[in-house]
């Protein structure tokens, strides 16, 4: 064990009286990504259960890794390559976003839970990979970097970090980009790693009135060679990471499931009442429908907690979702805009479900007199 | 045909070391101890000084908040210590016994004939009062108090917890006895619940709303029965007596003495012989199980619930169990990236659920660091009651006695959420927090 030893070694340097203490938790964030600590149980449960957050988190960012390498490759393909290349093109491009979102984000969390005296918290690395995931891929690095800095800055650290926000941090970094540079964020050039390609993404067709949708292919939009940002586009990739998170049980099937089940009630709504001249499961396949609804809308911290407000929650998102893009061409997509909104009503709906336990409670008080 | 509750949610951890089915007879310790802080919320006033010669149910101390409170001798002896802690905290009176126990005259009396207030003070004045539980709050019940009801549980869902129905195999005169007694104190009803399929002698109790339960731990935690029994509301009081605690009491009734003598489960992967053992009630650790070699965590009670404590410590007054298992204080390379066999969760996120019969030998390790509230929806899974278990703990953090009573504090003591701490990714002393909100509630009102 030299590592431990070479660990044991430098660890007075950063504890409390150390000369780098102040970098105390940052040294502690890497040992104890190493090393599952000593440290052992002092009060209630003697024995714990071996699940923890890293774990929890680790099993999230593996299942966004489908997703991101048919991205990879999407990106590559788009720009004329093909094969292997397809995807060693892609990653070239989608690697100094990731890098750029990575280094910002944790830097901030890092600097963030020094100056709190906390452990620093393993949120971040979902975060800092769906950001890029839910870009577009000709986007700016240094948009892709502010945009994380306002996310975890404005997002998460003013409400006290991990645990805490209100709104999920990727969406906000990706809103904050959308609303403050709008231009390259949208358009036809975005979508394209190479200059001078254009084109329209599904959605962007969907938001024409009158459109049916002859230019997609469901074939094309379910596995995931269409235009869009990068993790978005293949419905299968997502769902293989869908089906590793329900497995474990990591993200909620409710939420998951309710989020697909208002999308689908209310496309067909559209659908028969002569709004769009589309099939409600369109909606489903393009833009980041399934993405959202898969990592998106089931973030724990900022979902509805109770699992009726999760059945309404999610139902709500995908309604909202669908709503959006149909009736307001002026966003082609909603499913950003109706996770965010759904964020800030997450507690409301969780302060009626709890209310009506609190009303059975109050209820046996009655039954005795 | 009795009344069943199925419980759908729980958790049973299954552990090695389960007390084989023998009874030893454990020698006399040569010291035994009563410490007030086996009990919530008490603050002891001495009435014994070192040197002084007690009998086998003379008091020791009592509670300052109730003197009539009165905590006793479980042995006839020479009070060998009174040891305090910082700012001379009483944390408990030791006794070493004679060789020939002597008992204290008692004022006994028949359950049948007597007034209730001579039952009470039969009870008090041999210190099994201290044995009977109230909620809200888990304190020692108030002698000037009459509850709405009392619940018993015949049985311990806990891991490698004792098997009553063995434990007690003999003593079903003096169950009856106890229950006969118990009767007298409530103008309402008196509940036993079994576990089904392994009822015993239980449901053939006279006097006494019988039921069974079945379902996973926490089936057995009487706060949990009380739940889908009959819940507590705000002022309610109801009192709970664990079910070798209606033994003790009825042997009080009968022979006229305390005799505090009872048999506990010697448990977990570190106890060199897993047996039950025949002890007298706060004997010394060492008396019990001998020396312990190595790094073991030695715990009075259960794995879930219990007190950590040493080999040269005592058997807590309501621990039924000595545990043993390893203690965990070691590092794991990239443990939380690791497939880790041997280790059990709940989650699908590691292997446990692809055998699902499997015993763990856990240790102590905490297995990860403190985080905030994260997961949803994990909790609620192994608490069966309309609790919701973060909405409680957050409003205690705050100290919303408002919340805290809205949502639920009345009905639940911190072992009812022992499990919810135990499958916790987050890693939350969920315990102490419903300790610290139950102690401001009492503070409060």
């Amino acid at each position: 064990m030299g590592m431990r030893n070479f660990i044991d070694k430098i660890k007075p340097t950063f504890s409390k009286g150390g000369k780098l203490s102040f970098l105390h938790s940052t040294f502690e964030g890497f040992e104890t990504f190493l090393y599952v600590p000593n440290t052992v149980t002092k009060k209630g449960a003697h024995i714990r259960d071996c699940n923890d957050i890293k774990r929890v988190m680790i099993m999230v960012v593996l299942a966004l890794v489908p997703a991101l390498l048919f991205g990879m490759w999407n990106v590559g393909y788009f720009a004329g390559r093909v094969g292997f290349d397809a995807f060693w093109f892609g990653f070239l491009e989608v690697l100094p976003m990731i890098i750029v979102s990575y280094g910002v984000g944790l830097s901030i969390e890092f600097a963030f839970a020094q100056k709190r005296g906390h452990e620093i918290n393993e949120g971040f690395l979902v975060t800092g990979l769906l950001i890029p995931m839910i870009m577009p891929v000709g986007v700016p690095l240094w948009i892709v970097g502010l945009s994380t800095a306002f996310a975890v800055i404005i997002g998460k650290e003013v409400f006290g970090g991990t645990g805490m926000n209100v709104f999920n941090p990727a969406l906000l970094a990706r809103a904050f980009a959308f609303f403050a540079y709008t231009p390259q964020m949208s358009g036809e050039k975005v979508w394209y790693a190479v200059d001078g390609m254009t084109g329209a993404t599904a959605l962007d067709y969907m938001s024409q009135p009158g459109a049916t949708m002859e230019g997609f292919s469901v074939c094309d939009a379910f596995l995931g060679t269409i235009p869009g940002c990068v993790g978005e586009t293949s419905t299968l990739a997502i769902l293989l990471g869908a089906a590793l998170l329900l497995f474990t049980g990591v993200a909620s099937w409710r939420i998951m499931l309710s989020v697909f089940v208002g999308g689908l009630a209310f496309g067909y709504l559209f659908d028969i009442t002569g709004w769009t001249e589309y099939p409600a499961y369109y909606h489903l396949l393009v833009g980041g429908f399934a993405f959202g609804a898969v990592f998106m809308a089931t973030d724990p911290v900022t979902s509805a907690q109770t699992n009726t407000g999760k059945w309404i929650y999610g139902f709500m998102i995908g309604a909202l979702a669908v709503s959006v893009r149909v009736l307001n061409p002026a966003y082609p997509e909603g499913m950003m805009l109706a996770i965010l909104f759904m964020n800030a009503l997450a507690p409301l709906i969780d302060y009626f479900v709890v209310d009506r336990s609190i009303a059975r409670r109050k209820k046996l008080i009655k039954n005795v007199k | 045909m009795s009344k069943n509750i199925k419980l759908r949610k729980g958790l049973d951890i299954q552990l090695v070391g389960a007390a084989e089915a023998v009874v030893e007879q454990a020698p006399m310790a040569k010291s035994y101890a009563v410490s007030p802080l086996d009990y919530e919320n008490v603050t002891p006033k001495l009435l014994v000084k070192v040197g002084d010669k007690v009998e086998a149910g003379s008091a020791l101390f009592f509670d300052k908040n109730n003197p009539r409170i009165l905590f006793t001798s479980p042995v006839s002896g020479v009070v060998s210590a009174i040891n305090r802690g910082e700012k001379r905290k009483l944390l408990n009176v030791a006794i070493e016994p004679d060789q020939q126990q002597v008992y204290k005259e008692l004022p006994v009396v028949n359950p049948q004939k007597a007034e209730r207030s001579e039952i009470v003070e039969m009870l008090l004045q041999s210190g099994l009062w201290t044995r009977i539980v109230e909620r809200p709050y888990g304190v020692i019940a108030n002698p000037e108090l009459k509850p709405k009801a009392i619940f018993v549980s015949a049985f311990d869902s806990a891991p490698l917890a004792p098997d009553y129905n063995f434990v007690l195999k003999e003593e079903r005169a003096a169950i009856e006895m106890g229950f006969a007694v118990l009767a007298r104190l409530t103008d309402g009803k008196v509940h036993l619940s079994a576990r089904k399929g392994d009822e015993g002698y239980m449901k053939e109790i006279k006097g006494v709303e019988y039921r069974t339960f079945e379902g996973k731990h926490p089936a057995g935690n009487v706060g949990i029965q009380i739940h889908h029994i009959d819940r507590i509301a705000k002022g309610d009081i109801v009192w709970t007596v664990a079910i070798q605690d209606v033994a003790l009491i009825g042997r009080l009734v009968m022979g006229g003495k305390l005799d505090m003598t009872k048999i506990i489960a010697v448990a977990g992967s570190e106890a060199q012989k897993p047996c039950y053992k025949r002890i007298i009630a706060g004997a010394a650790v060492e008396s019990i199980i001998g020396k312990v070699a190595g790094n073991v965590r030695i715990i009075s009670g259960n794995v879930l619930t219990g007190v950590k404590t040493e080999a040269d410590g005592y058997l807590a007054a309501g621990a039924d169990m000595l545990t043993l298992i390893p203690e965990g204080d070691k590092y794991e390379l990239l443990g939380w990236a690791m497939p880790r066999m041997h280790r059990f969760s709940v989650s699908r996120a590691y292997f446990s659920w692809l055998c699902p019969q499997k015993k763990y030998n856990l240790d102590t390790n905490l297995n990860g660091g403190e985080r905030p509230f994260v997961v949803t929806g994990l909790y609620e899974e192994y608490l069966p009651m309309d609790v919701y278990v973060a909405y409680l703990l957050k409003a205690i953090l705050v100290k919303d006695l408002d919340k805290m009573e809205n949502l639920g504090i009345y009905e639940v003591l911190p072992e009812d959420l022992a499990l919810c701490e135990f499958v916790d990714p987050s890693k939350i002393e969920m315990q102490q927090i419903v300790r610290d909100g139950i102690n401001l509630m009492i503070k409060e009102s």
